[in-house]
């Protein structure tokens, strides 16, 4: 049976496992107070006086639809609405426009979708190219991975690269 | 002066026109050959009439440029560009700004830089004579649509409208008065326009089929130097915006701020792979096509921007314009295609990527990440305008968005400015690898258990997430750079007895390209942190009366007095705020954020009081009167972190000026190395370079 040498200590694995682990649940803790949940909802549309900001950040002189939006925004939190019929009901009255993002529905799912689709495509296309570029140069490769694996020859490539400050 | 602007502008086209027709006819006559005795004159004559044509088109657009200039100084409202940006109380160096406030002038503008560049470009022919021809006519090619541009569809010396020639002019747009709006859109246009040198560079030495890399080193400077205005542009913008928007932020996803972060993107990913193939010869097709991308992406971002295609806050000004940069858009991609697919067998790489832990694989991933950056800020972009085409409703695409899909690619990006520099060419064992990364993995591991406990009773949500993410990658990449300073420093002081100073001088001056590059890749680092600092943002907002204190983080603000005044451009008005921390007083003076309203147009400016140190800014906004008890709203913002950002700028800059200054001349000492029977005997003795001794 075929042993898989991992190229980095287990301990350091074990710690860069428990570290993911430590953020995962710190990022899935949230508060739902109603001031929270009020700048959170307020952050996720946009004022529709025509700025383009979001509708806590709008600070137009004598706004006429921020205050009237973030009153509705109140009495919809304190009448009990949970977020999504909060943000039904803007989208109702004021359009798709009202939201500071696409939906996660019809075509506004592809403009969340694509940019992933593009990077990861591209990304796994990189590999895959560069793993065909590496293995069609077969006596490159060797000498790559011979003189990659010689303790010597990488002291002494780095003390080359150190002492005339190019590389090697 | 409106005639003879107009006169100078056509000869200006006259002129640039013929260094392309000229230049176009004289360089087809030198690639297909023949007897040139029989000619009236022989193509190099030609060639050298369409140069100084170029040259002569240069001192036409200038004078065209200076003919504006005076017309605003000397309020001359004959002329309706004038009357529309500037009025008789603007001061005088905004009335510099009025020449790119609007469309006529940011063109004519843009038309002056271009013919600025071109007379450098024209001027140092010597270089490479024929190489400089080709680029010298793509040049004027770009030039005489800008020119024909200006002369057809938007004449900045066009005659007022009706013909009556009003007492006082409309004024400049009051966002726009701020001393950062005099230098931010020159420096963004100098980044812009002078993409198009590499870019004509890249094609004319497509289409000779130029031999090695010469045009590579050529241009090298020219794109850095190009690269570095576009940076410090796109910056002061940030600061611009955060110093007069008033919302408390530097960046808001806007498709102006967008279409100048796209050249950015992509024009970074060119810096580092012609590096690949500077070094090894590889990546020609890749590296001619995102020069060929960034150039056109500046010209997509005018024509999203300039022609009303998507709506932004910063669009200054529209027009009908769009159908021209579309065309001008659609020949570009035509002829960099034609000459691509005629010349493809020319840009072989001479070597192919070996390995997947090596430097070529890592400027590989660099440009992968850059460049899916740019697909997303420009998919964001125009998904507005997609989304109405096929739904009929608008979407909207705000921060939000971004933050969820371009902050991620960020964070991957900031982790390659570190790995990269640490690998070597071809392959890097992972032994070495491993080696270099323990110290930097202690430092990161070290800032992210520091940002747990000062963050221990913080929410954490998606912006504090990546935040630690940052702090924690932004420490491993800037111990990891460090690191190559340090290493390459001691050696030097062991070899050459120096002190440190003179060691890293001598460190430095020896590869000015190397570290001047690690400095901009640590200024990078500094200016993410700045960027972590976002999701701690604090706001508070009140109406004040005299006395009224408000508090926000660890800050109290009290209320002195509010008082309004006037003057020939403006009326104001402002509060005095007193700042206390813990009970001490911070300020001397009291801070007074006001707002002023001009008296040209009555359009209202905001302006910001801010209170900077290294840990936050304390921003404080007069944002109006209350309908309801007539006193002064004020809305105070904590910002974190944000003078990093200001800062990491510097350093960047600073790197970059280092890694344009031409490495000291190394003289050769032998020293002789210990090495194993594998290596060739001509190896086991190396050079060392060492320079000054």
């Amino acid at each position: 049976m075929r042993i898989l040498r991992l190229p980095f200590p287990m301990p350091l694995l074990r710690s860069l496992q428990a570290l993911l682990v430590t953020a995962v649940v710190c990022f899935s803790l949230g508060a739902t107070d109603p001031t929270e949940r009020f700048n959170e909802l307020g952050h996720k549309m946009m004022c529709t006086c025509g700025c383009g900001q979001v509708l806590l950040e709008c600070n137009h002189v004598g706004c006429q639809t921020s205050g009237g939006m973030r009153d509705e925004l109140t009495t919809g939190i304190a009448g009990g609405q949970n977020d999504s019929l909060i943000l039904q009901s803007f989208v109702q009255r004021y359009g798709a426009t009202v939201l500071a993002a696409p939906t996660t529905q019809g075509f506004d799912l592809v403009a969340w979708i694509m940019p992933f689709l593009v990077a990861a495509l591209a990304l796994v296309g990189t590999i895959f190219l560069v793993r065909n570029w590496a293995k069609n140069q077969p006596s490159l490769a060797v000498a790559a991975a011979q003189s990659a694996g010689d303790p010597a020859l990488d002291a002494m490539r780095e003390r080359i690269r150190r002492e005339t400050g190019t590389e090697v | 002066m409106a005639a003879f602007g107009s006169l100078v502008l056509l000869i200006a086209l006259a002129l640039a026109a013929y260094n392309f027709v000229a230049g176009g006819v004289a360089l087809r006559l030198l690639a297909v050959g023949g007897p040139g005795g029989q000619r009236r004159m022989s193509p190099e004559r030609l060639a050298e009439t369409a140069r100084r044509a170029g040259i002569a088109s240069f001192v036409a657009v200038s004078a065209a440029a200076f003919a504006l200039i005076w017309s605003v100084l000397h309020n001359d409202f004959s002329i309706e560009y004038i009357v529309e940006h500037s009025n008789r109380a603007l001061p005088t160096p905004y009335k510099f700004a009025a020449m790119w406030s609007g469309q006529e002038g940011s063109l004519l503008l843009w038309a002056w830089l271009l013919a600025a560049y071109g007379l450098v470009l024209r001027l140092s022919h010597k270089a490479d004579v024929k190489l400089h021809a080709y680029a010298g006519t793509i040049l004027a090619a770009v030039q005489t649509f800008f020119l024909m541009l200006l002369v057809i569809k938007v004449p900045p010396f066009g005659g007022v409208r009706g013909g009556i020639i009003p007492e006082d002019g409309n004024g400049l747009n009051p966002l726009l008065q701020y001393p950062e709006m005099v230098i931010h859109p020159p420096m963004l246009y100098l980044g812009y326009v002078g993409f198009t040198v590499p870019f004509a560079f890249a094609l004319g030495a497509l289409m000779m089929r130029y031999p090695g890399e010469k045009w590579i080193h050529i241009t090298r400077r020219w794109t850095m130097f190009t690269w570095l205005f576009l940076t410090v542009g796109v910056f002061l913008g940030m600061h611009w915006a955060y110093a007069v928007l008033g919302w408390g932020g530097y960046w808001g996803w806007d498709p102006v701020e967008n279409a100048s972060l796209m050249p950015w993107l992509t024009g970074t990913a060119f810096l580092h792979s012609v590096m690949m193939q500077e070094k090894r010869g590889m990546m020609k097709q890749w590296n001619v096509w995102l020069i060929f991308s960034t150039f056109m992406l500046s010209i997509l971002g005018t024509l999203l921007t300039r022609a009303g295609l998507v709506s932004s806050v910063h669009a200054f000004a529209q027009s009908t314009i769009g159908g021209w940069f579309v065309t001008f858009l659609v020949i570009t991609m035509a002829v960099c295609l034609f000459t691509y697919i005629l010349n493809r067998d020319h840009l072989k790489s001479e070597h192919r990527v070996e390995s997947l832990v090596s430097r070529e694989s890592s400027f590989l991933f660099n440009n992968l990440v850059l460049l899916a950056a740019c697909f997303t800020i420009l998919w964001g972009t125009l998904f507005p305008v997609m989304s109405e085409y096929i739904e009929g409703t608008k979407t909207t695409l705000s921060g939000a968005y971004y933050s969820h899909i371009a902050v991620p690619i960020g964070v991957f990006l900031l982790l390659l400015t570190g790995i990269g520099p640490l690998l070597a060419w071809r392959a890097s064992s992972f032994r070495s690898y491993r080696r270099n990364l323990i110290l930097p993995g202690i430092f990161g591991a070290i800032a992210a258990i520091l940002f747990v406990i000062v963050h221990r009773k913080s929410q954490y949500d998606e912006g504090v997430f990546y935040s630690l993410i940052t702090v924690a990658l932004g420490a491993a990449v800037a111990t990891a750079l460090v690191m190559e300073y340090v290493r390459g420093t001691a050696v030097i002081h062991r070899q050459t007895g120096r002190d440190i100073f003179q060691s890293m001088f001598l460190l430095v001056g020896r590869n000015t390209r190397r570290y001047g590059g690690f400095l901009v890749h640590l200024g990078v680092v500094i200016i993410f942190v700045g960027f972590s600092g976002y999701a701690f943002n604090q706001t508070a907002e009140m109406p004040m009366g005299p006395g009224d204190k408000m508090n926000i983080g660890p800050y109290t603000l009290t209320n002195l007095g509010n008082t309004q005044e006037s003057n020939h451009n403006y009326d104001t008005e402002f509060s005095q705020l007193d700042v206390y921390e813990h009970g001490q007083k911070v300020l001397d003076q009291p801070m007074a954020p006001e707002k002023r309203t001009y008296l040209v147009n009555g359009q209202p400016q905001t302006m910001v009081a801010n209170h900077s140190t290294w840990r936050w800014d304390l921003y404080v906004v007069y944002e109006g009167r209350d309908q309801t008890n007539g006193l002064p709203i004020i809305k105070a913002f904590l910002n974190p972190l944000v003078m990093w950002i200001w800062v990491g700028l510097m350093v960047v800059v600073a790197g970059t000026l280092i890694a344009l200054i031409p490495s000291l001349s190394p003289s050769r000492v032998t020293a002789t190395v210990p090495a194993r029977g594998s290596l060739p005997p001509s190896a086991a003795t190396v050079g060392l370079a060492r320079s000054g001794d």
